[in-house]
């Protein structure tokens, strides 16, 4: 039986793990390889590491970490960040990705999209989306970060990804990211009801009861990043946890 | 020296890294020489099956292909690569392969999601080196959008349920395939390449 998988995701500045809020009190954490390395033999199914550095020097860092984490970890793993063109997703391929999400600027171009299925396989394309409740029972996209509230309709544009040829998409809701509170599961239940690609759940993991709502109201994965960092939860434990929850998943070491 | 085709589709690191982690000499080339001199061959490939097949007309690799494989070569086929070695792919259209191994590439049914993305369990259906010490209900990492239909399930070592009964490692004499990604695929994928290596010696 195809398994849900547990993704954790790692923020990736000038070449070092960061955890915490991205844009204030960042703080190093660990070495990005030795961390994924941590993850993957704690039967992580995927990694996510997510470029959160601003100047191109820096992002010739990342590059070098992409090629040391395809080197050494040999689950498959996606690059999400400052993707803004089909070349962009080139590099980050050639350097040894599974996969690349993009955010904003599939918002602002749509194109890149099915241009970088056409190209690459929409297998390898991740659309990543931030969504937000509006007052009116629905969810508007965000973009830049979250701070820019752009009036399109969630649930539309993921639908509009898939048609583009996105591979997946990775809802990511602003609402409760960082709150721990648990992942919107109105709105992962919808979007694994209405598309036919593979749907990752993000942001509010604080507890493993979260993550089994949410993979039994139909997403495909669930994602999250500060609960592993600091240790709050083992992926072995939750594992466990939800194959007891009679949740489909990938144990190790058994 | 295994020759790792290169036909300008996708990336081929990943391979490469795997192999060498293994200690097996690997070369990434599109030379026919090369190829010819080489202990075995892997035709990796993501993407599209048009074009991983236009590709391989392009480099004129097809004969080369089947020159080597009709020596008695090991050719190991990964993913996209797999899928080459059948007749034929309905991928957007209907298009012929390698027919190194006879069956077709057809889409999932209605009501999966697609691409079949993830861990999915293996199941043996028969014995063979390449397969040595694996178990029933491991996993490896799945990731493509058709699947073969086997002219004859004899050719398929390891299935994984998806719908249907998908085949995840096919085997006819000197020609192999995966549809997983092994060098994506934890211990367990190690254990194949290995059992691989072992096959070529």
């Amino acid at each position: 039986m195809l398994t849900k998988r547990i993704i954790p995701c790692l923020d990736v500045d000038n070449g070092r793990v960061v955890k915490g809020k991205k844009f204030k009190g960042i703080k190093d954490v660990a070495d990005p390889v030795e961390l994924g390395k941590f993850y993957s033999d704690q039967c992580a199914d995927e990694l996510v590491f997510y470029d959160i550095t601003a100047s191109h020097e820096e992002r010739d860092i990342f590059i070098h970490i992409v090629e040391k984490v395809a080197k050494n970890i040999n689950i498959p793993f996606t690059i999400g960040g400052g993707i803004r063109t089909v070349e962009d997703f080139r590099k980050v391929l050639l350097a040894g990705a599974d996969k690349v999400s993009v955010n904003s600027a599939a918002v602002s171009n749509p194109e890149l999209i099915r241009a970088a299925a056409l190209k690459f396989g929409s297998q390898c394309v991740v659309l990543s989306i931030d969504a937000k409740r509006n007052t009116h029972g629905s969810w508007d996209v965000y973009i830049n970060g979250g701070r820019k509230n752009t009036g399109i309709d969630a649930i539309e544009w993921a639908k509009r990804g898939q048609l583009l040829g996105a591979g997946e998409i990775c809802i990511n809701s602003i609402d409760s990211d960082g709150v721990k509170a648990g992942f919107d599961i109105e709105l992962n239940t919808i979007l694994s009801r209405d598309l036919t690609i593979p749907i990752i759940a993000s942001g509010g993991a604080g507890k493993m009861e979260h993550f089994s709502q949410v993979l039994k109201c139909g997403a495909d994965a669930a994602l999250a990043a500060s609960v592993f960092h600091y240790k709050e939860i083992a992926i072995s434990d939750l594992k466990d946890y939800l194959h007891e929850e009679n949740i489909p998943v990938r144990r190790c070491n058994r | 020296m295994i020759a790792i085709i290169d036909y300008g589709v996708g990336n081929l690191m990943n391979v490469y890294n795997a192999l060498k982690r293994l200690d097996m000499d690997a070369v990434i080339t599109s030379d026919k020489k090369v190829i010819a001199d080489s202990k075995a061959i892997i035709l990796p490939g993501v993407g599209a099956f048009k074009d991983a097949m236009d590709n391989l007309v392009e480099y004129d690799l097809v004969d080369t292909i089947k020159e080597n494989v009709s020596k008695g070569k090991y050719l190991l086929g990964i993913c996209l690569g797999m899928q080459l070695l059948f007749d034929k792919s309905y991928e957007d259209g209907e298009w012929k392969g390698l027919s190194l191994l006879q069956g077709e590439i057809i889409r999932f049914k209605e009501g999966l999601k697609v691409p079949h993305m993830g861990w999915n369990e293996l199941h043996i259906n028969k014995p063979h080196p390449l397969i040595k010490n694996i178990a029933e209900g491991e996993y490896v990492y799945f990731v493509h959008s058709y699947h073969l239909d086997p002219m004859y399930f004899d050719d398929v070592l390891l299935y994984t349920d998806y719908g249907v009964k998908v085949p995840a490692v096919v085997c006819r004499d000197n020609i192999m395939g995966m549809q997983f990604h092994p060098e994506k695929s934890s211990e367990t994928g190690i254990k194949l390449l290995k059992n691989f290596k072992e096959l070529i010696k």
